[in-house]
């Protein structure tokens, strides 16, 4: 080729069309991505089935054991006896049938979990979006009020209010707000920043100019925009919030009566040399259950993240 | 021509990006060549495979870009398959490499003159402390920054854009390459800016010699600047050869095409392509008309914060005055910084002006009512720069275009889906796309959809803020054309703003040239551009690139 040729390239049979509309093309959004996304990975799979089983467990536990985990069922003369058949993992220091107590004890975990991770989201969600949103100083004394929170460990606060409340007060809707009420402050943090990063959007600009109001704005187009880290967070904390609820119980501020892991690992510590079983086995379950709702979390913030599916 | 040495050799070069079978190829076997001491350009759209193909000479490709055939040799040396070491000897010191966009380049925690210290030592050009300042502050004189020693200490945010691209073109030229790569290097600038800045790197390479690979989207600049012309489009080369000839006597379809389209002083204003009924208005009677937008004696002031408690008023928008009649264009044209949007956002009731007033068909909106202006909104929609932000990425497109109709409670339902789909249809788009979702379309049809939403309250004003800016030139010229169609359809009036004079060319009737919060001329555009009376406007004429080239004449 020499320098000064003037080469065309032959033309192709096709219609040159400028900016065609791709009509057949995939359908495409922030969560349909996830989901295609999602559902290529055996680790989502993997713990959303675990989750689902220990929804289900707290739910009806009656469909994972027929044994009674309190009263009758539970025989001294069993005390820390090894599995037997019907008893797959044993009895405990008051002879109750262990796998029975970790079925039945999912409730308490599962719901004190999820109704602080809904009541911590909710209030984190309003003071982040409303700071973040109206800045100035609604930003400034909410920002305030939740670096006060921040500061609080979540764990002694509900450890104070338990004690403050009278035994037989101690219902699931008070445990959860003791440690969902003191857990907001970092959800807040975060919604706040992700609407500080949403507002700039040229599309809010839009709205305003099409008459949309302040507040409709804010419900209509910044929030949506908003959720995906939020979920993220709110699937981590509902681990962090199983694991507050069974502290709480080991410390015997736990809801009172109720059968649940925290109580059972507390119970199973003067036996730890004797009988480590009773000890491992609901110290198990709260750790695959953790780790269930963490690895979820995990798994929808890189799928939400097209820059971190991008690097796949 | 003396004795013609090919110094940079390119054979059937095919790259490729993802992994396995999401293996996709985006560059189909492109040969060209670079001789010593000439300019070539690629020119293409965005996804044409230009910089792609520019930075795998360097193996510079990002993620998992990588060459899967072909040959890339420089003075004869073949480069694919170089070892990591050898490759990075390479750069720098025989391949130098202008980045896109100097914003982003310069590491904001290092001082400059470190960045440039840092090269000349990774490079071995000194290794004596005192001869590496030295010789650091020759390359940024060099490179055209006054008091160089002094800048060497500031840091990337102290610079303004322009001065940081020519402290990255200093960079890449420091260690006197044989190539240098400049990939879209002044695409962020202003148009003044990057005359200064081209001149001054055509400057430096005709002096020492240095053959440049140039990679732009615009035809003129391409034409202007470079020796020869490449035209790449969906990986391939479709067309290449000496840059007049190129612009004259295109051969290939899609070059032609590109050629008619590009923008330029000599092109005419684009016409709707149904010719309108009414008698072609003489320009003098266009000013007699009734205005529908008009702004008086507009300021806008922000205070800056200083240290403490002072701050210091700044004048953004400074007494700027002007009038659209019905149906027509007005374009409000400066660089960045002048004002121009701030006057938009002003016009549209999203900034409440320090003083002076805006009428709106002859009302003054400045002491409106909240209703009042609830109920101007509809008459009066605006059109943003990017197509990418300016749609809520989480609704469908339906609902997109029925917000408005919805906010201001017209129809029902059913009748609000039926407006949707002429809306979609006057905009030329297929009605199917009513139930999807902004990410799936591109660019310019997302700009559609913008357009299609701003019509839907039948307004008889839009103000198009930068609304093709961000486009390629072939969607550009559709979009105006597009916007050119509706006003003579529909009656109405735009106001137009743009950093682009060649745009103001084919799009506008009339024109408001800004610096520094002030209007410094304004008139029509056939009068402006023919005289310009003020010698700012002559200059941003003059830094048009491509200016005497017969583009888009046809």
């Amino acid at each position: 080729m020499s320098r000064n040729d003037h080469f065309v390239a032959p033309v192709k049979g096709e219609e040159l069309v400028i900016d065609r509309v791709a009509v057949d093309a995939k359908r495409s959004n922030l969560w349909l991505d996830a989901w295609r996304d999602m559902r290529r990975r055996p680790l989502f799979w993997i713990a959303t089935v675990v989750a689902l089983v220990i929804v289900v467990m707290a739910i009806v536990p009656q469909l994972f054991t027929n044994v009674s985990p309190t009263g009758g069922a539970c025989q001294l003369l069993q005390s820390n006896e090894g599995a037997a058949p019907g008893h797959p993992l044993g009895f405990d220091k008051q002879g109750c049938d262990i796998w029975s107590r970790i079925a039945w004890g999912s409730r308490t975990s599962v719901t004190v979990g999820l109704l602080a991770t809904i009541i911590g989201t909710v209030i984190g969600l309003v003071m982040g979006a409303l700071a973040g949103f109206f800045g100035g100083w609604v930003d400034a004394v909410l920002s305030r009020i939740g670096d006060i929170f921040f500061t609080i460990p979540y764990i002694i606060a509900a450890i104070v209010v338990m004690t403050v409340v009278p035994k037989d007060e101690r219902t699931v809707l008070v445990l959860a707000f003791a440690i969902g009420g003191f857990s907001w402050a970092s959800v807040a943090r975060i919604v706040r920043a992700e609407i500080l990063r949403v507002k700039q959007a040229d599309f809010v600009m839009a709205s305003t100019a099409l008459g949309l109001g302040r507040f409709r704005t804010l419900i209509s187009h910044v929030l949506p925009n908003s959720v995906a880290p939020l979920i993220v967070v709110a699937t981590l904390s509902l681990g962090n919030n199983i694991v507050a609820e069974s502290v709480l119980s080991f410390l015997g501020v736990g809801l009172s009566g109720s059968i649940s892991w925290g109580a059972d690992i507390s119970q199973a510590q003067s036996v730890i040399r004797t009988a480590p079983m009773s000890l491992i086995y609901p110290s198990l379950a709260l750790t695959i259950t953790v780790l269930a709702f963490i690895m979820l979390g995990e798994v929808l913030r890189d799928s939400l993240d097209p820059k971190a599916r991008a690097q796949r | 021509m003396t004795e013609e040495k090919t110094l940079l050799s390119v054979r059937d070069l095919t790259i490729s990006f993802g992994k396995g079978k999401k293996q996709r190829e985006v560059v189909h076997g492109v040969s060209f060549d670079v001789y010593e001491g000439e300019t070539v350009a690629i020119v293409g759209e965005s996804g044409s495979g230009k910089s792609t193909t520019a930075t795998a000479v360097i193996d510079l490709l990002p993620g998992t870009g990588q060459v899967t055939g072909g040959t890339v040799s420089l003075n004869g040396r073949e480069l694919t398959g170089l070892k990591r070491s050898e490759m990075e000897r390479l750069r720098g010191r025989e391949i130098g490499y202008v980045p896109q966009d100097p914003m982003s380049n310069l590491n904001p925690v290092w001082s400059v003159g470190f960045q440039v210290k840092e090269t000349i030592r990774a490079n071995g050009l000194a290794s004596n402390r005192r001869e590496v300042h030295k010789l650091a502050v020759e390359v940024l004189q060099n490179a055209g920054l006054a008091d160089a020693e002094r800048r060497m200490h500031q840091f990337p945010h102290q610079f303004s854009g322009g001065m940081r691209q020519r402290a990255l073109i200093g960079i890449g030229l420091s260690a006197d390459p044989k190539l240098l790569i400049a990939d879209e290097p002044t695409s962020a600038l202003d148009v003044t800016v990057q005359q200064v800045i081209l001149d001054h790197l055509a400057g430096l390479t005709r002096d020492k010699g240095t053959s440049v690979l140039f990679i732009t989207h615009d035809l003129g600049l391409a034409a202007e600047r470079a020796d020869r012309i490449i035209v790449m489009s969906r990986g391939e080369i479709v067309e290449s050869g000496p840059s007049r000839e190129i612009l004259e006597n295109p051969q290939h379809p899609y070059t032609q095409r590109l050629v008619a389209a590009a923008p330029s002083l000599a092109s005419k204003r684009i016409q709707a392509s149904v010719v309108s009924s009414g008698a072609i208005q003489q320009t003098s009677v266009l000013l007699e008309q009734e205005p529908v937008v008009e702004v008086r004696e507009l300021v806008k002031e922000y205070q800056i914060r200083g240290g403490g408690l002072r701050s210091t008023p700044f004048r953004a928008v400074d007494g700027v005055s002007f009038q659209i009649p019905k149906g027509k264009t007005l374009a409000l044209v400066g660089e960045s910084g002048s004002g121009k949007s701030t006057v938009a956002k002003m016009v549209l009731q999203l900034e409440k002006p320090t003083s002076g007033s805006v009428l709106i068909e002859g009302r003054e909106t400045t002491s409106m009512s909240r209703q009042d202006v609830f109920d101007l909104r509809s008459r009066m929609q605006p059109v943003f720069q990017d197509p990418y932000g300016s749609l809520d990425p989480m609704r469908s497109l339906g609902s997109l275009i029925a917000e408005p109709l919805k906010i201001h409670g017209i129809g029902d339902a059913a009748s609000r889906r039926a407006r949707v789909h002429e809306l979609l249809e006057q905009v030329a788009l297929p009605v199917s796309l009513a139930e999807r979702y902004p990410n799936e379309l591109s660019g310019g049809q997302r700009q559609r959809i913008a357009v299609a939403r701003a019509l839907a309250l039948k307004p008889s004003i839009i103000v198009l803020d930068e609304a093709v800016s961000a486009l390629d030139v072939l969607v550009q010229d559709q979009i105006l054309q597009l916007l050119s169609d509706l006003q003579s359809e529909l009656d109405l009036t735009y106001l137009f703003i743009t950093h682009d004079l060649a745009v103001v060319r084919v799009a506008a009737d009339l024109v408001a040239v800004m610096e520094k919060g002030r209007i410094v001329e304004q008139g029509t555009v056939d009068r402006v551009f023919a005289n310009p009376e003020m010698e700012y406007t002559q200059r941003l004429l003059n830094a048009i690139p491509g200016k005497d080239l017969k583009l888009g004449a046809a």
